[in-house]
């Protein structure tokens, strides 16, 4: 188990270093470049976007409905919808929610490519299969902080909207309580951890779908366990990332 | 024409290839038969720089592949075709765009210059109003002509092919063959094919070699396999009736022919 695991973190970190060296043609890499952005940012916007305004709406109500002692200020419930979408939310569940997305589209893709050759016929044109496949999807995930904002921003909305529409709270409330106590430097700490788990998201899954032995059902299997190691990856490096940046 | 010598290849310490030596020589269809597990694949990966070689030599028209470095290396590739087993087109392309791919990527040619090349092979394969579909949309024949005129729009040297007929149906194979054995001569290229097809075998075996368990265990052409008495290539070739009742026909009007002209020599 030990053997195995140090097995695949070395060749993934080999794989990493492959990804890096023997470019391919700018031409036809700006072109890959765009295709990525468009399946793994643009085509993650829209349930990125839902599940922040409805799990945004819904921590401003159970916020709202626990908060029963009479001395405690409504105003709380705007910080508290604050506090959980930019620290935790959006950039940790959203992330753990994409592993899923687009870790596994990301596996299945070059997974079913090494299945039926696809990669061989790269390599013996003398391509760099993992350039060519990896490259432009990390430089696409780069853009990831950005679907992250817009999910802060419509988790927000979302506890604004949960909050104010089922009179829990006022307008006025609201917005003193995102005011309240605010520190840029965690939108800056959120924003860190999204470019690493960003990272992560396209990286793992494309060593399970790179290095994929056998047929169909293994391209599933792949994409499951893909899924389980960037899940895995993405809270520890969030402890580690919390450890860091926020302890005193 | 490409020399191999000595090659053996093992895979955790199981010998797949025991020492072949044979040459595939330019302008021929050289094809590897054999049996399941016999080492074929193995043998055409360890070719074509997939697998590595344990030791032994392989040279590309004198050059020792083993001894090119990264950058010769990777022109050689340039200038290998290969032909797989389930075509390998990529399926975000089209039909052109996976013929033109090649071309886009090693060479600095303009897109006109492109289309026209791309246009040329796919006249050459006979690629009827399919330019703009996905490989999902067309036929498995026409996925095939596809991944042929992928791997010769280059202009490649050595021509490979990984079961080029399997998934096919009989008719289709025959045209397949056909077309690779016609661009073979008519550009000059070193085809070797790794095939199970009998058909194939019998139609245009210039040069073959059978392998049994790793090991060149026969050599020769369509024209020598059928008078052959190695019994593992009997055994191999002839294991269905209908072959075996072919061969003997073959034999038969091969000896009539033989006794008529000897009486034709005997007259004159």
């Amino acid at each position: 188990m030990i053997k195995s695991s140090l097995i695949h973190i070395g060749r993934y970190f080999l794989m990493l270093k492959e990804v890096f060296s023997r470019m391919t043609k700018w031409k036809i890499m700006k072109q890959l470049i765009f295709k990525e952005i468009d399946d793994l940012i643009i085509g993650s916007l829209g349930i990125v976007c839902f599940l922040s305004f409805f799990v945004g709406g819904v921590v401003a109500i159970q916020t709202a409905l626990n908060l029963t002692n009479p001395l405690i200020p409504k105003y709380l419930i705007g910080f508290a919808t604050r506090q959980s979408v930019i620290l935790e939310f959006s950039p940790t569940f959203i992330s753990i929610i994409m592993a899923g997305k687009m870790g596994s589209f990301i596996t299945s893709s070059i997974g079913t490519m090494r299945v039926t050759e696809q990669i061989d016929a790269l390599e013996v044109m003398g391509i760099n299969s993992l350039n060519y496949l990896v490259f432009p999807k990390l430089i696409a995930v780069s853009l990831y902080p950005f679907v992250i904002g817009i999910s802060m921003f419509l988790g927000i909305l979302g506890g604004w909207f949960g909050g104010v529409m089922g009179n829990f709270v006022t307008s006025e409330q609201f917005i003193v309580g995102l005011q309240d106590t605010f520190i840029p430097f965690h939108v800056v700490y959120a924003f860190i951890k999204t470019a690493i788990f960003g990272f992560l998201l396209a990286s793992i899954p494309a060593y399970f779908g790179y290095y994929m032995k056998g047929g169909a059902l293994e391209v599933g299997k792949a994409s499951t366990t893909a899924f389980v190691w960037t899940s895995v990856a993405i809270i520890v490096s969030n402890y580690i990332l919390t450890s860091l940046l926020l302890s005193k | 024409m490409i020399e191999v010598q000595d090659i053996v290849k093992s895979f955790d310490g199981t010998q797949v290839l025991k020492g072949i030596s044979t040459v595939f020589e330019t302008g021929k269809t050289n094809l590897i038969i054999g049996q399941s597990g016999s080492g074929k694949t193995v043998f055409l990966k360890t070719l074509l720089g997939i697998h590595r070689h344990d030791s032994g030599r392989i040279l590309f028209d004198g050059r020792v592949y083993s001894s090119l470095s990264k950058t010769e290396k990777r022109d050689l590739r340039t200038e290998i075709g290969m032909v797989f087993q389930g075509s390998a087109l990529f399926d975000s392309m089209t039909v052109e765009e996976n013929i033109a791919f090649p071309l886009r990527m090693f060479t600095n040619k303009s897109n006109k210059e492109i289309m026209l090349r791309v246009n040329e092979v796919i006249d050459r394969v006979k690629l009827i109003d399919a330019n703009k579909k996905k490989p999902a949309e067309i036929s498995g024949g026409m996925q095939k002509r596809v991944a042929i005129a992928r791997a010769i729009v280059n202009n490649p040297k050595y021509l490979f092919c990984d079961e080029p007929n399997s998934g096919l149906d009989p008719k289709t194979a025959i045209v397949i063959d056909n077309l690779i054995q016609e661009i073979t001569h008519e550009y000059g290229i070193t085809t070797i094919i790794n095939t199970h097809d009998m058909n194939s075998v019998l139609e245009i075996g210039e040069h073959i070699i059978f392998l049994k368990n790793g090991v060149l265990a026969w050599s020769g052409n369509h024209k020598e396999i059928i008078h052959t008495d190695n019994e593992d290539v009997v055994d191999f070739v002839y294991s269905s009736d209908l072959f075996n009742m072919v061969r003997d026909a073959i034999r038969h009007m091969d000896k009539k022919k033989t006794k008529k002209e000897l009486k034709n020599r005997e007259q004159e």
